[in-house]
Parts: structure tokens; sequence; C-alpha cells
């Protein structure tokens, strides 16, 4: 498989005040075409960080990030936010979904910045609910979902604009343990079945157990690595 | 204009907040239009006098300056004329010097002139018939309980009895009705010319202002202009307008209407920008979170920026809009409870501009700060609650 993540030497250095916290160290890491990665560690050991720079939310104090081959660690905000746009989905661990709209307009959003005419945004959004199995709920509120539903459609909302690059952080976090297993299962199915290449920053082992291997991080480097079936 | 349901809904999260902040900013500019309203009927009374039936003339030096008497047969001459009558001001206090009453003595045809006004026709016989007697309106009868029969005691504030005492005493007569509830005389009292010029010494052969009705309406400019004519370069000069001109030259006499104009929606629209600009740094900062999300899947900084200033611009013209309507309705309504004095135009091509062109002003600048912060928040700082 082709690789489409590359980090070379990166490191992360928060300034809070007067201080200067380094989060991540000289991270070497390569994720291929297709992978579906797990993010483990302890809190504090740089995960989300590692997965804000893979995903285009933050740039490296040193080092290069490449994804498909276009280095990101150098592109300014605006260059990077069309970045974002057209290359990653992302999923959060509490879903932020846009409380006013409906689910179906929240999956729309990120079809907004195509040029995409509002008849075709409604068909790729009804597709992408379809898809995660919650067509008949696309008029609802947030508020009128359920947890495992409200992911759903955030997973919708990430994949809506066709990214080859999903960046989840504690996409379960939040769920019980069937609408975890919903979630993880439906993770699963967009890597397998779809191609999608899924980054997922997680606590629970038995999430990680979905991935198709696990990278462990501890104060900010990468420790050991683990291949799941 | 894609992202229009999107402002709309982030307008619209908090219904009740965004409810009550647009009633403020309604009425914000429903007083905006009303006062405007009375600004352009000041500045416009006495441009024109088509279309008005009546027309009153009065020094051009002041309105307490009076007018020869023997204007009036010269008046009643001028080409287009009706007929004429007269009155001065008597200016009654009854009781107490706080209660004035808008007390004219008027000459014989004086509610000849004013169809509008109804007086049972037994009353008017009495009150022709004697000297002393007053007709007053009804809303001033209601008011003080007087009954027909009455002795009323008023106090001029400027003329003297023969015995040189301010106080005078009348026979209430009859009552002065509204046909149409516009007319002014159902707040005023009126009294016979001749007692009037025959008790005061100081009134003999003048007159307060003549009163004349047009033969023609769209010739009143004319008429207006003839009148003026007869004593042009004369050490009495007139001018001729319509009673709203009359009553808006008044007021302007007393006090400056576009300063207080001014000096109030200064105030209301200052007040405005505070209470609008705290609610709408209050609902940006509410939304940090989802701005952070809108700008993780790719919304650029200035995407952001524009959405919050747009929703900060369609508040302000949202509640303009609604206040400037209101202002069309109203206007007319007020005119006529006016009974007259006031004759608010329409809401003109000239308010609506302004009045967009501040609600976009205001939105600007009440949105410009909450939007630059939601421009340069930093996603991952959002996204963590920090």
């Amino acid at each position: 498989m082709s690789t489409l993540v590359e980090i070379r030497n990166v490191s992360k250095v928060y300034e809070r005040g007067k201080q200067k916290v380094e989060v991540l160290h000289h991270v070497d890491l390569n994720i291929a075409q297709g992978d579906f990665l797990a993010l483990m560690g302890p809190s504090g050991s740089g995960k989300t960080t590692l997965l804000n720079l893979i995903g285009g939310l933050d740039s490296p104090t040193q080092g290069q990030i490449s994804v498909g081959g276009a280095r990101i660690d150098n592109l300014n905000q605006g260059a990077l936010a069309k970045w974002r746009a057209s290359n990653v989905g992302f999923i959060f661990q509490f879903y932020n979904l846009l409380p006013m709209l409906s689910a179906q307009k929240n999956v729309e959003l990120p079809l907004l910045l195509t040029k995409l005419g509002a008849a075709q945004r409604r068909k790729n959004a009804a597709i992408a609910l379809q898809l995660v199995g919650l067509a008949d709920r696309a008029g609802h509120k947030p508020t009128e979902l359920s947890g495992g539903q409200q992911q759903r459609v955030a997973i919708a909302r990430a994949i809506v604009s066709d990214p080859t690059l999903l960046v989840c952080d504690e996409p379960t976090g939040d769920l019980d343990r069937q609408s975890a297993e919903d979630v993880l299962g439906l993770l699963q199915t967009l890597n397998r079945q779809h191609g999608k290449t899924i980054v997922m920053v997680t606590h629970d082992p038995k999430a990680a157990e979905y991935a198709s291997h696990t990278l462990h991080l501890d104060k900010g480097a990468l420790v050991e690595q683990a291949a799941h079936v | 204009m894609k992202y229009l349901h999107l402002i709309w809904a982030a307008l619209f999260r908090r219904k009740t907040r965004t409810i009550l902040t647009l009633v403020s900013i309604t009425a914000a500019f429903l007083l905006f239009g009303l006062l405007d309203a009375v600004r352009v009927s000041f500045e416009q009374a006495g441009q024109s006098v088509n279309g008005a039936e009546r027309l009153q003339t009065q020094s051009r030096l002041s309105f307490i300056q009076t007018l020869p008497s023997a204007l009036e047969s010269r008046i009643a001459a001028v080409d287009g004329v009706k007929d004429v009558a007269y009155a001065n001001w008597f200016g009654g206090a009854y009781q107490d010097p706080h209660n004035q009453i808008f007390t004219f003595a008027v000459s014989p045809n004086y509610l000849d002139v004013y169809p509008e006004v109804e007086v049972d026709p037994a009353q008017r016989k009495a009150w022709d018939a004697t000297q002393n007697g007053i007709l007053a309106g009804e809303a001033l009868i209601k008011k003080y309980g007087w009954k027909i029969g009455d002795k009323i005691p008023l106090q001029s504030q400027i003329f003297p009895n023969k015995e040189g005492s301010k106080n005078w005493n009348f026979d209430l007569l009859g009552v002065m009705k509204s046909k149409d509830g516009k007319a002014f005389q159902s707040q005023m009292i009126i009294l016979h010319w001749k007692n009037f010029d025959e008790t005061t010494p100081y009134n003999r052969g003048q007159v307060g202002w003549y009163i004349s009705r047009v033969k023609d309406v769209n010739d009143a400019d004319r008429v207006a202009k003839a009148i003026d004519a007869l004593s042009a370069n004369s050490d009495h000069e007139t001018k001729t307008m319509t009673e709203q001109a009359v009553m808006a030259n008044w007021i302007k006499q007393s006090v400056n209407i576009s300063l207080i104009v001014t000096s109030i929606m200064g105030a209301v629209f200052f007040t405005l920008l505070l209470l609008t600009g705290n609610t709408m740094m209050q609902a940006v900062r509410e939304r940090t979170s989802e701005l952070a999300v809108l700008k993780t899947i790719g919304f650029s900084n200035t995407s952001v920026l524009g959405m919050v200033l747009a929703e900060s611009v369609l508040l302000l013209l949202l509640g303009g809009i609604i206040g400037l309507a209101l202002v069309s309705v109203l206007s007319p309504a007020i005119s006529q409870g006016s009974g007259g004095v006031l004759n608010l135009p329409r809401v003109g091509g000239t308010t609506w501009v302004l009045g967009v062109a501040l609600a976009l002003a205001i939105g600007l600048v009440i949105g410009g700060l909450p939007a630059l912060r939601a421009m340069r928040l930093n996603i991952v700082d959002a996204l963590a609650g920090r």
C-alpha cells in the first residue's frame, strides 16, 4: 500500500504563558493509504496534538508533514482550510453538530464549500445519511437524536465530500457500549469497503481493536506498535 | 446567498433573546421614523399651501404681532377667496395658571369657516345673541365637568378688562363638537370679538390673524401669495400658510425641533449600540465551538467573519425594516389623532435610505468585534474549550 501520511521529525511546542511545553518530540510516522490506525496513550501524551497536525488543524513547530504527497506543514491558515475542506473528514467525541440545523443540513455543511448546486448538495447529503443508516432522521435536529445517532450524523458529515482521510478524536468516548460498537463498525465499513484512511484517537482498548493496528504515544513519543487482525 | 440559511439559523438559535433584541431594534427604528417624520413635517410646513382649503394669514415678523382690521375687506376682495374670518389670542387660564386653555376671541363668522365644528343650532343662536357668551370644546367640558349655563372665570395672560383686571367671567352657552374628530376646537374656547374688542383697552382695531377659505384648493398657493402681496413693503407684512404650517412655525419658534430629534435619536441609537453589541458578543461567545467546527470543516477565516457580520446586519435590517413599516402604518393614525396639530408625511424614500443605511452601519459596528473574535478563533483551543 502507498503511503498517504508521512510525518518526519515532527515536534510541537506550545507556549502557555511564559512556559514552553513540548508536546511532541521528533515523531516519525508513515500511515498507508487505506489504513485504520488507532492512537492510544495516557492523557497529555500528545495523541490529540498529533491528530490535529495530521488533520491540518495545527502546524508543527518543527518537521515535515505530507499528506497524499503534498506538504501541509508550511501552508498558511487559508490554504490549510481549503486543504481540509477537500481532503479530511473530522469526527469528534461530542459530535459537534450545529444544534439549530437538521441532520440533513448538518451533513450538507462541507458541501457549501464546493461548487455543487443546492439540489446536488441535498442529494449527496441524503446518500451519506443513508450510508450511516439515518435516512429516516434527515429532518431531525441533533437534540431529537440519541448520542449514537448524532455521532452517525457526524460521520455522514465527515464523509459527504468524499475525503481520503478521516480523523476521529475519541469518537466513542461519549457513547454507551452498543452505540460505540455501531459507530466503530461503521468506521470499519468505511475503511474496508470504501477505502477511507482512518486515524482514530482513543482511550478504549476495545475501540482500538476495530483498527488494523494501534500506535501508543507516551510523553510525546511513539513507543509501541500493535497490529490487529 | 448559499450561507443564508446558516446565518438565519444562527440568528434564531436562541429565539427568545433574538426576538427581544429585535423588538428593541424595531422600537428604536419606530422612534427614528416617527421623529424623522415630525422633523420633515416641520421642515415642509409652509413650503406649499396647495391642497389646503383654509389659509391663515399672520404677521411675517412674529405670531404675536397683530395686523390691522382694515385688511379684512382687502383679503375678502382677493380673487379666489371664498370668505374671511379673524381671531385673536386671548390666553385663558382656568382656576390655576397651569390650566391653560386655548381661548380665542373670534369674528361672528368664525364658525362658518370651520364647517367641521358642530354646534347645536339653539346653542349657537343663544351664543350669537349674548355678548358675554362663550362656546367650549366638548373635550374641555368633559375634562372640567362644566354644564351649559355655568359661569366660567378665565384669566387672560395679556388682556385686562375695563376694570383693569385680567380676570374675566363668561357664560358658557354651547358645546363645540368635532364632526370628524380632527377639529382642534374641541379643545378650546371661543368668545365674541365684539366683547373682547370693546372690553379690553389694548386691542382697538387690531386682529391676531385672518382665516380665509379658498374657492379652489389647487389655487391655494396663488391665493396665499396674492394675500401676502397686499401688505408687501408695509409695516405689517404678512405670511399666509396652512394651519398645520402655522402650528409648526409656532412650535419652531419655541423649540429647536431638529436638535431635539437629533439628540433623542443619538441617545436611542447609542443605547441600541451597547445593548445589541452586548447581545451579539454573547451570542458569538456561546457558539465558540460551533464556529470552530465550521473552521475545522474548511470555512475560511473571512467566511466566518462575513457570516457573523451578516448575522448582525441581518438582525438590524430586520428590526429597522419592521420599525419603518410600522411608522408607515402609524403615521396616518397619529396625524388623525393629533386633531390637525401634526401632519406626519408618509415614510419617504430618503427616510427609508437613511434608515437602511443606519441599520447597516450599526449592524457592522456591533458585529465588528464579535466577527473579528470569530475570525481569529484558534480551532485547537476552541475545540479544547480553552
